[in-house]
């Protein structure tokens, strides 16, 4: 079946015209053509209702072909709110309505429409909240009612990606502006980038009349492209759009399913204008568009917009329009000038000549549907008395396509990104821009330039600086600005009020005049308060064709300029973006240690700890228990290895080092002598306990500090950040990541290092606890740490990262005979707790000073300075609130406290259980908990509320719970 | 059709009624209270001056336009489920206040209780989640952390997938969690304070602050100079810019904050969901829009532009929750400022002038906190004495070490 409205080549510059698509509408087939967007190829078959409008259910339909209106948006199966003016047809895509109940040309929820008048601005503001309680009935039917497309929940995501790309110059719009901006730019030699949101090069050239044998902009056109191709310092991307401006001169683009993230030396904005609707009555019908849709559809898309046009007109733009028609075979059947004395071009004399009927000083007053097809059927038009007022008797012309040529907007959404400012010019009843940034410029019809000669110039002008800024050759800048010849393009009232109203203002939220009007009546005077009181602007569209109607009618409203009305801020993104787009591939990187295949081999469990995968036990998951018990028992009576890898650590070395340490740290570490650690706490200026680790003098000028697992990347940035304030004279490395650890501990564990470490004296007179040695594990370069974590004879042996496994692999064969085993975190957990050593962030919280967690003895008072002593002086002398104790559960049939389990006084919350683990080696629940001060002795009694409520009374014990006098550690 | 509306469309011409003071009136010589700033929080405060004590020649004065700054910026989340015992107390009365509201206003805040689930994906943040849980059920307000069979149960949809780099592990389920149009709150305050004979003045910006003999006397405006009984501050984002004007330096930073809004869907997702992982969370307002939001940026700035990196790292994490929503279109990205304290929690009541009131310090919880704030400010401000509910969140704690750490309960939930 031949398309109705096809018109014949040379029309549809987009079309293939040998390939066609067979796709579906709404159950029905449809034919189009390659080329086409879906919105095109149904046009051509005559389909012309396309949506449902957001509130009343109105029909709608083409209105810009251009994105700028959500009266295209469509369903398809897995993508909702699809613009079908945007979106390319495909064979066999099946598009569907959205937003109506029944089917889409008979929506039963077009009754709401007739209940519009009780249905003012703002009326959810104003009624459905009484009696009490009813508000949620209605919340749960408005609901049902909201939205738009549906999200297809079962939708696996496509692969997006992202590409990062530099050039010197970047031109955003590809039209005769852009075009010859990115050509002289490219003089100077600098690499440009060109890109338009369409498929083909040429912006308006491609559908816009300049003159009246309809050759100029083919011929424009046709030169243009061949020197951008021809030019190879362009790089040229079609179908990408620009879809932000962010602060210097970074772009994101879209093309396809890729994001492109562009450093721009220097852009050129040429990013032309849309086209504004007039505001009369029933503005809204399907047959009504803005006049550069009716030339795109037939220019781009060989579509014929309609068989009997009305064209509106505000400027001559419409006569290049009327022409076109004439050209399509569409019979104009009148141009409604809405100007009282056009000043005409040659475009619009030659118009008259052919003997079209022009009625002048005339507004089309209300459009008038079909009432079989809902279309346009005809037009009300009548005398403009003065602004906005029409006179009293009208003259119906039927037709069904009305072409509104009602004036301009400029695209100022990136402009305005970029930090430029929109005015309006009551000369030219129109928006301007101004006060752009640096390395940013604009060009072509966002300027107000509209004469074809007088955009060259200026985007010629415009392309030749940015050049000179960035390339290598200065080429000649005329001081002359090019004048703009041409009349006006916008009127300053194309709004024609109505008392029946339906004269919309924005079309994505059915906002009449008496919407906007009634706002301001009601105190919403200020346009951001009007947008947000009326949601004009706050659709799909984002006021795209509303802005400058909607700044027009408050302005007039509160007797103020349009200029200081202005329109709401202009916010990224530039079209409506998929998360997919922004999202890109998932990253998020996991980080394991050079033995994560061992913990894997050996059936561990694997936690996460921030980014890193540390092993929780070591078995099945089932027999979680026994493996962690059995672990616990092994270190205590035989030799464990833990991985510790993942702990942070920082080499400070320097003249200073023993200094910085002194500031950062709340210890003292002047006298400390090389070759011993020293336990190192950390405070922030507030006092509170934020990390932890052992600093080991290795020189007289270096220490090697270590940090825990989620606080080193912190640690280290405070460091810097210190430093950068002190200047002493240190260099701070973070080198966690290159080296690796593991913690062998138990009675045994010298005994196993002995057959590894020929050139350490590990005896303990040699190497006491608190030592540091630097030597060699099975031949690997080793820095040993006898530190006592767990309460055993330990030794941390921190090894380059790459001989991590090398290292486990060692120890594990020379330990087989002592029965060394792995243990995991779990387990030292409850080794550690054990021993009474507490974790940072889990028995501590934001509020935690030394004195509260029993850390005093690790603070100096002596030291003039250390980050946070203020503070500590300052909270000693406080009375306490709180402070960290152990406890025991002697109950045996108690439930055990859970981790943050409360402590209370009363019913009052004192404080709360931090950690709490049966401990097999005292055979009872043992845990920290915050208390009441006044029940820290041993032999107190606090109470937990435990799971349901239950309240568990615990006894207060002296830390540690295991070898109070520290024997086995030094052992 | 509720009763409501019937007088719209019976009558001929549209029944407004100015809900605020009209643009043209005068500044007057002398109010005895004035509001610096026309947010929720100002006009709250107004409200509550006029109808509870009778204190109605009050100005709130605002260089933008009313509720231009937090109150139209924020992501429009109540709930109380923080950690301290000062901050779910105070929080708790907010949110009942804020259930009465469209009653007391006689305007509809349209508040929806839909509840708001946090995600736990580790360890670490169960046992945080369970203090917040025993804390909150402590004092009466309704919080669980809930298994993932209960996740599911809450939000089929949600991605529970084990095979995923960060698994959900828990949740910390908010009954009490809700939502309300919050451009509506500052408008039903403002409306009723202006009914009551407050002066609301936008476009109207104190320039500088008198005080003299360490009270405070007046305030000059770029309207002219205004003669004042007490000042109060409440101006969210620039609060310490405001007090230094009054002498008075604020611990405070500000940050931007950044959120993005889709376009309209058909509902799919009842509560509010977050996860502090990810540094994400959304929910979908009534209108059928998924509004996402974040973390404040990582550097103090008073510039609200957008960024891209905070899209892509919002549009990656909500993906990796709902990864269906691939295809959701995002319309709409913008900024606000957060005045953050070192404790994460506001300042309220007396500063060091003797009769100008703090309102500040109100990072990502002012919203939330606007009608208890109001109602303890205004009684403060009438009465002179601090209400009990807020005495804890006075500047001076800062002074005596007793700060109110709520940092482990308002990372990227909001």
């Amino acid at each position: 079946m031949p398309s109705t409205n096809r018109l014949p080549a040379p029309y549809g510059l987009l079309l293939d015209r040998d390939n066609p698509i067979a796709f579906s509408f709404e159950n029905k087939r449809y034919q189009g053509i390659a080329g086409d967007s879906i919105a095109s190829a149904l046009a051509a078959n005559d389909r012309w209702l396309l949506s449902r409008s957001f509130k009343y259910h109105r029909p709608r339909s083409i209105l810009t072909m251009a994105g700028q209106d959500a009266n295209t948006l469509v369903q398809l199966p897995a993508d909702p709110n699809v613009l079908a003016d945007r979106e390319p047809v495909v064979t066999d895509m099946e598009v569907r309505g959205q937003n109506y109940s029944g089917s889409l040309d008979r929506d039963r929820d077009a009754l709401i429409e007739r209940f519009s008048k009780f249905l003012p601005v703002g009326f959810y503001y104003k009624a459905f909240f009484r009696p009490r309680g009813i508000w949620e009935m209605w919340a749960r039917l408005i609901r049902q009612k909201a939205g738009l497309g549906v999200v297809d929940q079962s939708h696996e995501p496509d692969y997006f990606d992202k590409q990062y790309l530099f050039y010197d110059v970047v031109v955003v719009g590809a039209g005769p502006a852009g075009m010859e901006a990115a050509l002289r730019a490219a003089d100077s030699g600098c690499e440009v980038l060109l890109l338009d949101e369409n498929p083909v090069l040429g912006g308006s050239l491609n559908y816009a009349r300049l003159d009246v044998e309809g050759q100029r902009a083919r011929n424009l056109r046709t030169t243009m492209i061949a020197d951008v191709e021809a030019n190879s310092r362009i790089d040229v991307m079609v179908d990408t759009v620009c879809n932000g401006w962010f602060a210097d001169n970074w772009l994101p683009l879209i093309r396809g399913r890729r994001l492109y993230k562009v450093r721009a030396r220097e852009t050129i904005l040429c990013v032309g204008s849309m086209e504004q609707h007039a505001v009369f009555r029933n503005n809204d019908l399907p047959g009504i568009m803005m006049s550069s849709a009716a030339q795109r559809l037939m220019h781009l898309y060989a579509v014929r917009p309609g068989r009997a046009a009305v064209v509106l007109a505000g400027n001559n733009d419409a006569y290049g329009v009327a022409l076109d028609l004439l050209d399509a075979g569409v019979d104009v059947k009148r141009i409604v000038d809405l100007r009282e004395d056009p000043h005409y071009d040659d475009i619009a004399r030659s118009v008259i000549a052919r003997n079209i009927a022009v009625t002048d000083g005339h507004a089309v007053y209300a459009a008038l549907p079909d009432p079989k097809t809902g279309h346009l059927g005809s037009v009300d038009i009548r005398k403009i008395v003065s602004d906005g007022v029409c006179g009293g008797k009208g003259e119906i012309i039927e037709c069904d396509l009305l072409c509104m040529a009602a004036g301009y907007t400029p695209t100022y959404q990136l402009i305005c990104q970029a930090g430029g400012q929109l005015d309006y010019d009551d000369d030219k009843s129109s928006f301007t821009l101004t006060k752009l940034p640096v390395s940013c410029q604009i060009a072509g019809s966002v300027t107000g330039t509209w004469s074809i000669d007088s955009v060259i110039a200026e985007a010629g002008h415009a392309g030749t600086v940015a050049g000179n800024a960035t390339g290598a050759v200065q080429q000649h800048i005329s001081l002359e600005q090019p004048e703009n010849d041409a009349d006006n393009v916008n009127l300053p009232w194309p709004i024609f009020p109505h008392p029946d109203g339906k004269e919309f203002v924005d079309f994505d939220e059915d906002l009449q005049i008496a919407d906007i009007l009634n706002a301001v009546g009601d105190g919403y005077e200020h346009l951001q308060l009007v947008k947000r009181y009326s949601t004009s602007g706050m659709g799909p569209s984002q006021g795209r064709h509303s802005a400058l109607a909607t700044a027009r009618l408050v302005a007039r409203a509160t007797n103020k300029t349009i200029a200081s009305t202005g329109v709401s801020t202009a916010r990224p993104p530039f079209v409506a973006e998929r998360l997919a787009h922004s999202a890109g591939r998932s990253f998020y990187p996991a980080r394991r240690s050079n033995m994560h295949y061992r913990h894997l081999e050996a059936g561990a469990q694997m936690l996460h700890a921030g980014a890193w995968y540390r092993p929780a036990y070591y078995g099945p998951k089932e027999s979680r228990v026994d493996a962690i018990r059995s672990e616990v028992s092994n270190v205590r009576n035989n030799v464990g290895l833990v991985d510790v890898s993942t702990l942070g650590g920082i080499e400070v070395r320097g003249a200073d080092a023993g200094e910085f340490l002194n500031r950062i740290y709340t210890f003292n570490f002047a006298k400390q002598p090389v070759g011993r650690a020293r336990y190192a706490l950390l405070t922030n200026e507030a006092g509170t306990v934020i990390d932890d680790g052992v600093a080991c003098r290795i020189h007289e000028h270096h220490y090697y500090v270590t940090a825990t697992t989620g606080g080193v990347d912190r640690v280290y940035q405070s460091m810097l950040k210190w430093n950068a304030q002190w200047r002493l004279d240190v260099d701070i490395a973070n080198v966690s990541s290159a080296l690796c650890g593991v913690n062998i501990a138990g009675p045994k564990a010298r005994r196993v290092l002995e057959a590894l470490c020929p050139d350490v004296d590990l005896s303990a007179a040699a190497f006491p606890y608190m030592g540091v040695r630097e030597g060699s594990v099975a031949g690997l370069p080793a820095r040993l740490i006898r530190v006592g974590f767990v309460g055993e004879l330990g030794y941390e042996i921190h090894v380059p990262q790459h001989f991590g496994e090398a290292l486990w692999d060692a120890l594990l064969t020379a330990g087989s005979e002592h029965k060394i085993a792995p243990f995991g975190i779990e387990a030292q957990r409850v080794l550690r707790l054990e021993k009474g050593h507490i974790i940072i962030g889990q028995d501590t919280d934001a509020m935690s000073h030394p004195m509260e967690v029993q850390m005093g003895w690790a603070v100096s008072h002596k030291k003039p300075f250390f980050v946070g002593k203020r503070t500590i002086a300052e909270l000693e002398k406080k009375q306490q609130k709180r402070r960290l104790v152990g406890f025991v559960i002697n109950d045996p049939n108690a439930p055990i406290p859970l981790e943050s389990h409360l402590v209370l006084d009363g019913e009052e919350m004192v404080g709360r259980v931090t950690s709490c683990e049966y401990s097999p080696t005292l055979d009872k629940p043992v845990g920290l908990a915050y208390a009441q001060p006044s029940k820290t002795e041993s032999g107190s009694k606090i109470v937990i509320k435990s799971t349901g409520g239950t309240r568990v009374p615990a006894d207060i014990v002296d830390l540690p719970f295991y070898d109070p006098d520290n024997r086995r550690q030094q052992l | 059709m509720p009763f409501g509306l019937l007088k719209y469309g019976l009558t001929k011409t549209y029944p407004a009624k100015h809900h605020f003071t009209q643009a043209a009136t005068e500044l007057k010589k002398r109010y005895d209270v004035v509001i610096i700033g026309a947010g929720g929080h100002g006009t709250s405060i107004a409200y509550y001056l006029a109808k509870y004590h009778g204190v109605t020649n009050v100005a709130v004065l605002d260089k933008g336009y009313l509720g231009g700054g937090g109150t139209t910026r924020n992501t429009a989340v109540i709930r109380s489920n923080y950690l301290t015992e000062e901050g779910v107390t105070f929080y708790r009365e907010s949110v009942k206040l804020f259930q009465d509201m469209s009653n007391e206003f006689g305007f509809n805040i349209m508040m929806e209780n839909r509840g708001q689930l946090t995600l736990a994906h580790n360890d670490a943040t169960i046992r945080s989640f369970r203090w917040r849980a025993e804390v909150n059920q402590h004092l009466g307000v309704r919080s669980e952390l809930v298994d993932r069979k209960t996740i599911k149960e809450l939000v089929p949809n949600l991605n529970m997938s084990e095979d995923v780099r960060y698994p959900i592990v828990a949740g910390l389920w908010h009954a009490d969690g809700a939502t309300a149009r919050h451009d509506a709150v500052a408008w039903g305050y403002a409306r009723g304070a202006c009914e009551r004979g407050v002066e609301l003045h936008q476009l109207t910006e104190v320039q500088d602050i008198e005080v003299t003999g360490g009270s405070v006397t007046a305030v000059t405006t770029n309207r002219g100079h205004v003669e004042c009984g007490c000042v109060v501050q409440a101006v969210a984002g620039h609060s310490s810019l405001v007090g230094i004007k009054a002498g008075i330096r604020l611990p405070i930073h500000s940050y931007p904050l950044q959120a993005m809004v889709t376009q309209a869907y058909k509902p799919l997702l009842t509560p509010h969901v977050s996860s502090p992982q990810f540094h994400v969370y959304l929910h979908q307002t009534s209108r059928g829009e998924f509004v996402i939001g974040g973390g404040s940026d990582p550097y103090p700035l008073y510039s609200t532009r957008a960024t891209l990196e905070q899209r892509e790292s919002l549009a990656a994490a909500s993906l990796e929750l709902f990864p269906f929503l691939s295809q959701v279109r995002v319309m709409r990205q913008w900024a606000g400022t957060t005045d953050m304290t070192p404790d994460y929690s506001p300042v309220m009541g007396l500063s060091p002038v003797e009769n100008y009131y703090l309102d500040a310090g109100w990072g990502t919880w002012g919203f939330k906190a606007t009608p208890i704030c109001g109602k303890t400010m205004a009684e403060l401000v009438a009465t002179g004495r601090v209400p009990e509910i807020i005495q804890p969140f006075e500047l001076e704690r800062f002074y005596r070490f007793e700060q109110i750490n709520e940092a482990g309960a308002t990372a990227a939930s909001h």
